[in-house]
Parts: structure tokens; sequence; C-alpha cells
């Protein structure tokens, strides 16, 4: 056990001693104590004028890490919610057929799962492909190495991780309780959202958690379809542990991903006590 | 009205509008590229989008592609030892857990377990790096032993959560009474707990086994030069001209996926009640 316990919290602590250290010429570090990188992550020093600035570049990144992964988040939400509904409302015999379906792309590559993305999405592939053979445009549009790249790819990745709590939660919805609603002259819509949703609402929550957590520390998505210029703060850790050099600053941008991470399951401890505590 | 009244379906209490239209929508978005993958795998033109007739032309100039050999032969290797490592390892977390009365810091042993799914991968993969980047320098040892701890690491979560419900599911009786019939712990053990454990295990091993062939992130920050595994090489191929090779290999992972994923449910409905 204690072994266990090293392996797992070991390596984050040398992270974390890693980010207050001097970054060696040729990468790795030198054993002297310094903030410099936790300054770096937020400041820019001018290498000729020793001026300061906000480091632009870093604040850029970080913030479409952020908002990127908000709207993968909503999005994942709007397709996932009516698709775990489907599944939840199927007669018992073909609920676990789709249920498996849903899964699969989940446990297929990563990797492979992006790639397809980019053959659908980059210009020659299929959308522009089809848009120009029948005439709605001239010129195929740019979908590659934009944001909007990189949300869909992350969309599509991580579908999967919304549908399945949502389906968990819905599966066991009350319909007796959607019954009572209808008796007493609730429309469809009203019904959606205030039985349907307000039951399902652990399940939303859940799912948006395991939905936002891996978009922000998402590596291979943006890489692939965001190229070299839109990066997220996983690209940016990569690149100072390996071309950059500055193991120092990428441990300290990691601690930043972490601690971004922990908010947001703070947030989710915090709202699920909420409702169970509602819900008494 | 009653005219009115039998036009209409019969009123369906589960119906949202537009909700079924959306799901099967979502499931054909969640297909349609995968299988265009395939499909263009068996392209003949070089053309990834332009069908130029059928072919097995990538797959046969995949497979004598000696970098693609010896990267797939290194993710076997890689994926198989790291598969029985934690599994191992799982089922000792696992009967460590459920197999002994409640003792404080069993939710910190838990949330340690789980760990690798909370925290994001690049997270631990820096972390990872860091930590063999000390023992490099003092070792100077360069091999695959990192990559298979470091893989073997983050497939314990993926091992553990199988073994443990088909633990729970185990009666606990059928351990007293082999022990009531003075059977030795290890016999009992070997016994009754193993074989009843067997189809948790085999199902945590083949998902371990999935994930390891599946990783990318991880092994690209802590492979040592040449250390290419299949994932990473194809990542490495997209920065260049993409060859309809790469949709080969793909679709021959992803077939070997689907084929592990569906034994495993198919263990997991015959065992699982």
């Amino acid at each position: 056990m204690l072994v266990l316990a090293f392996a797992a919290s070991g390596p984050l602590l040398i992270v974390l001693a890693y980010s207050f250290l001097r970054a060696g010429e040729y990468g790795g570090v030198v054993w002297t104590f310094s903030t410099d990188a936790w300054f770096n992550v937020v400041f820019h020093r001018d290498i000729f004028d020793e001026t300061v600035t906000l480091a632009g570049a870093h604040m850029i990144i970080l913030w479409r890490s952020v908002k990127l992964s908000f709207f993968t988040m909503l999005t994942t939400l709007v397709i996932g919610f009516p698709t775990a509904y489907f599944i939840s409302t199927r007669p018992r015999k073909t609920r676990s057929l789709w249920l498996f379906l849903m899964t699969v792309p989940f446990w297929t590559n990563l990797l492979i799962r992006t790639f397809a993305i980019l053959e659908v999405i980059r210009n020659e592939g299929l959308i522009n492909t089809a848009l120009l053979l029948f005439g709605i445009i001239n010129e195929p549009i740019q979908m590659l190495y934009t944001d909007f790249a990189i949300m869909v790819g992350m969309t599509y990745v991580f579908l999967p991780l919304m549908v399945l709590p949502l389906y968990a939660s819905m599966e066991r919805l009350d319909f007796n309780l959607v019954e009572a609603a209808y008796d007493l002259y609730a429309t469809r819509y009203q019904v959606l959202r205030r039985v349907i949703i307000p039951m399902a609402k652990p399940g939303i929550i859940a799912g948006s958690i395991l939905v936002f957590i891996p978009s922000l520390g998402a590596f291979v998505t943006p890489r692939v379809l965001g190229g070299g210029k839109k990066m997220m703060l996983g690209n940016l850790i990569e690149l100072q542990f390996g071309a950059g050099r500055n193991w120092p600053l990428g441990a300290a941008l990691s601690i930043t991903l972490l601690a971004l991470v922990m908010i947001a399951l703070l947030i989710y401890v915090r709202t699920t006590q909420h409702h169970s505590e509602n819900s008494r | 009205m009653t005219a009115f009244k039998n036009k209409r379906t019969p009123f369906s209490l589960k119906k949202q509008p537009g909700f079924g239209f959306i799901a099967i929508l979502c499931f054909v978005m969640l297909y349609a590229p995968i299988i265009t993958l395939i499909v263009f795998s068996f392209n003949a033109g070089k053309q990834i989008s332009l069908w130029e007739g059928f072919s097995l032309q990538w797959y046969v100039s995949a497979w004598h592609n000696q970098a693609v050999q010896d990267a797939a032969l290194r993710s076997l290797v890689l994926a198989v030892q790291a598969s029985i490592y934690s599994t191992i390892l799982a089922t000792m977390a696992a009967l460590g857990t459920t197999r002994t009365r409640p003792f404080p810091g069993l939710t910190t042993i838990y949330m340690m377990i789980n760990q690798p799914l909370m925290v994001p991968e690049i997270v631990t993969a820096v972390a990872l790096l860091s930590l063999f980047a000390m023992i490099k320098m003092a070792t100077g040892y360069q091999g695959l032993i990192y990559l298979i701890l470091a893989h073997t690491a983050f497939c314990i979560p993926f091992a553990y959560l199988p073994i443990r419900a088909r633990l729970e599911g185990v009666d606990l009786m059928l351990e007293t009474a082999a022990a009531d019939l003075y059977a030795p712990p290890w016999k009992a053990f070997c016994r009754v707990t193993l074989p009843l454990l067997w189809p948790g295990i085999i199902a945590g091993a083949m998902l371990a086994f999935v994930i390891s062939l599946d990783d990318v992130v991880i092994t690209e920050f802590i492979k040592s030069s040449g250390q290419e595994t299949l994932p990473t090489y194809m990542l490495g191929q997209l920065r260049r001209v993409i060859s309809p090779e790469i949709n080969a290999i793909s679709s021959v992972l992803v077939s070997l996926s689907i084929l592990v994923v569906s034994l495993f449910f198919f263990i997991d409905k015959k065992f699982g009640k």
C-alpha cells in the first residue's frame, strides 16, 4: 500500500518541486530555488531591456483552453442529452445494444478518432468535397487548424463521456412522475424542463465534469486538428518539456492545469452535495 | 371528435419532440468518420477523399514497412506486459479493499487507485517524465522498462473496476464455507475465490490491454528515442503528408479494439448477472 501511495503521489510532488527550480541549459533542471517559472507563467520579461509585461501568449492559450472546454461541454450536453434520453426510453432488449454502440467508439483509439475527424473536415476532406460537388461553395472552407476544428474534434471524442453518466441517471427515471405531470395538463416542453431535467441533474453535472476535465488537458486533439498554431494548455506544456527545454515552466503550467481541474472537481462536489441536500 | 382522436398515434409518455432525430443523428455522426476511414483504407488511389477502386495495396505496404512492424511489435509487447502486471496488482488491490474490514484511509486508497482517471493525462505524463528522467540520470538505463511501468500504472484503475465489481458479486459465504471445511486461506482462495473471480479478471485484463494499446500522450512523453509504439508512430506521421497507410493501420487497430470490447461485453453479459 505504501508503494502504491508513493507511485501515485510521488511524481506529482516532483513536478511541484520542479516548478520552483531553475531551467537547465539543455533540458532538465538545476537544483536551485527560484520562482522564475511561476513568474513566467503570467509575465513575460523582455530579453533586451528587462521590461516586464503580461505574457499574452500564455493568457491566450489559457483562455482558449477554458473557452473551448466550456463550449465542448455545452455541445456534448446539447447532443448527448437527447441521445441518452433516447437510449433510456428504448425497450429493455434493444437498450443494451444502443449502449454498446455508444461505448465502442469510446474504447477505440483516441488518435484514430481524431484522425477520422481530420479526414472529414480538411480542405480535401469529405465535407468540402461534397459541398464543392453540389456547387454550394466554390472554394473549400478552411476548417482545419481553427478553434472550431479543435472544438468539433473534442466534441466528437468526448461525447460518450457525456452520454454514459446521463444515461445512468435517466435509466432510473420514474415515469409515473412524468405521467402525473401530463395528467396535470403540462405540455411536453414543461415536462422536459420541470420534471425530466431536474431528475437527470446528477447525470448532467457528472457528464459535464467528465467532459470538461479531459478537454482542459487535451493534447492529441488540438495537436492534430489545431496544427502548431492553435495551441491549448496541454500543447504548451509539451512544448516546454520538448523543444522549449524549460522544464520548470512546464511543471508550473502543469500545476496550473491541475489546479484548474481541482477547482472544477470542487465545484462538482459542492453542487452534488447541495443537490442531495435539496432533494432530501 | 372521436375521429380526430383516432387519427393520432397513441399518446406516448416518453416521447419528446426531436429527441429521436437528434439521437439517430448523433449515432450517425459517431460512426460516419470511422466508417469513412475504414472505407478509404481500401482505396486504390493515393487520394484520401477520391475513390478510385478497391485495393488492398495500403495494407500490404503497411505490412512491409519496417518502422510499422517494429512499432506494432513494441505496442503488443508493451500492452501484454502492462495488462498482466496491472491486472495482478488490481486483483490484489481489489482483494485488499473489499475483503477486509473498512479501515481508516480506505477512501484515500480509492482515490489513489483512481487517481489516473481524475488527473489530466498530460499532468501524469509530465510527472512520470520528471521521475524517470531522474532515474535515467542516476542509472543510465534506457530500456523499455519505463514504458512498461508507466503503462502498468495507468492501466490499474481500468483493470480494478471490473474485478472489484465481480468481487462484490461473489458470495462471501462460499469462502466462509471453505474455511469451515478446514481449507487453509490460500487453498480457499485458489479453489473458491479465484475461479469465481476469473470473469472479472479476464475482463479487467482486456480493458487494460486496450487502454495500453491506445495510449498516446504518456508514451509520447516518456519514450526514449527509437521507442515508437504504433500510436506515437502515427502521431508523428500525421505531421507529414498523410499516406493511406495510416488508414490501413487505423482500420486494423479499430477492428482489434472493437473485437476486444465485444468480447468484454460478452463475458460481462454471460457472467455478470
